[in-house]
């Protein structure tokens, strides 16, 4: 959605515009577009490689907007304290910059791509151990991503998000404290009282369900 | 899962990545609970960055942009890109030290809370019989063994726990190099393997 005409506006011109979403309030610019229609809509690719390929700072400045604050917060649910999360998201977003160039928007949407890489961040940060990733795949991302590709990518996203809201909430939960805690499955259980069984079938519960819903 | 929630100790982290390297299918799997992190991103609350964020992270974009570009990570070798970064090489990087019947291994260096070995067995050898107090995983990297229950090849890997208690065998024809991780030593029945288990570390 956000076109070439778009681009061209400056940092100040996406403040008022994303800032909205971020704040979670449509009240202050009645007569937008509602909150979901522009989270929707934004083409989250489009924008990363706009910064892959002329390296667009008004593209990166949007991208930051709507995903720094998420994954600071996805940082201090992980036990990070305000200034190593503030550290770490920043770095994350540089990384993001950074590694354009792998992106492949065919192959996952940019919040899925955001999260491996905050993930991997939070591990370096707060449990300094090392984590081998998978080498890359032999073809690496095409140069003129197909954007139906790419649409469809961003939208299954969507999708998982809208099933992960409809969840059970103790399903939900548990997902959350799984892959938010930075807690194993018997940490959980400690903390939770339920028994490890329990828990194991509850996550996988919730894993099928989504499955379910997704397809 | 947990690996996709980084959660898995490091010598079983090792043992997924370098498989997944190997596995399509498995790769496929793990886009998709990456996929549910990148949907729980989408959904959280927001907390506020600190004023001059954003500038703070464009000029760590300066400073890296100076650097080379990151190449993407791939391995012409027998062993996968993750695997090679910590064994500092390909095959003939490796340590081996014998463990007697003509086995040899070498370990890696990873966390404490579970470990990983490289294990070379010859062709047709057997390694002694033994049963698991935790969770093992193995994963071939060339040649093929086979136990009670199955054959696996290059790119298999089997889990282990408890209720197995196995004797795999390398195949005829070629000396087969695995990868192993534990969260706990092994349980041999034989008196002789188990008289060595504490100076092999298995």
């Amino acid at each position: 959605m956000l076109d070439a005409s778009r681009s061209a506006m400056t940092d100040q011109d996406f403040r008022p515009y994303l800032s909205g979403v971020a704040a979670g309030s449509v009240s202050r610019h009645k007569g937008n577009r509602s909150l979901v229609v522009v989270q929707e809509e934004t083409d989250w690719a489009g924008l990363l490689m706009k910064v892959r390929d002329h390296q667009d700072k008004a593209a990166f400045a949007a991208l930051f907007r709507h995903f720094a604050p998420r994954v600071k917060a996805f940082l201090m649910k992980s036990g990070a304290g305000a200034s190593l999360a503030e550290e770490c998201a920043q770095d994350v977003m540089a990384t993001l910059w950074q590694k354009a160039h792998l992106f492949d928007p065919a192959r996952a949407s940019v919040s899925t791509w955001v999260y491996t890489i905050a993930r991997n961040r939070r591990i370096d940060a707060l449990r300094r151990a090392r984590r081998a990733e998978p080498e890359d795949l032999d073809w690496g991302p095409e140069p003129e991503p197909d954007q139906a590709e790419a649409l469809e990518a961003q939208q299954e996203t969507e999708r998982l998000g809208q099933a992960l809201a409809s969840l059970p909430l103790p399903q939900r939960t548990l997902i959350e404290r799984a892959f938010y805690g930075d807690l194993s499955h018997s940490e959980i259980a400690a903390e939770t009282g339920l028994p490890l069984g329990t828990i194991k079938s509850r996550i996988r519960l919730a894993l099928d369900k989504l499955r379910q819903r997704m397809s | 899962m947990g690996y996709a929630a980084g959660q898995l100790p490091e010598a079983f982290s090792l043992v997924v990545a370098t498989h997944v390297s190997l596995c399509d299918e498995c790769r496929a799997q793990l886009a998709s609970f990456d996929a549910v992190g990148g949907a729980l991103i989408e959904e959280t609350d927001e907390i506020a960055m600190a004023e001059g964020a954003l500038a703070a992270s464009l000029a760590r974009i300066e400073t890296l942009d100076r650097k080379s570009q990151p190449a993407p990570r791939r391995s012409a070798g027998v062993f996968p890109a993750p695997l090679a970064e910590y064994v500092g090489g390909d095959l003939s990087a490796v340590r081996w030290r014998r463990v007697g019947g003509g086995v040899r291994q070498a370990i890696l260096p990873t966390g404490k809370d579970a470990t990983a070995r490289l294990l070379y067995i010859p062709a047709g050898t057997a390694v002694p019989d033994h049963g698991h107090r935790g969770l093992e995983l193995t994963l071939v990297l060339q040649g093929a063994f086979s136990d009670e229950t199955d054959r696996f090849g290059r790119g298999d890997v089997e889990i282990a726990d408890e209720d197995l208690e196995h004797t795999p065998v390398a195949m005829a024809g070629q000396d087969c190099i695995c990868l192993a991780a534990t969260d706990a030593p092994l349980k041999f029945r034989g008196l002789i393997p188990r008289l060595a288990q504490p100076l092999l570390r298995i």
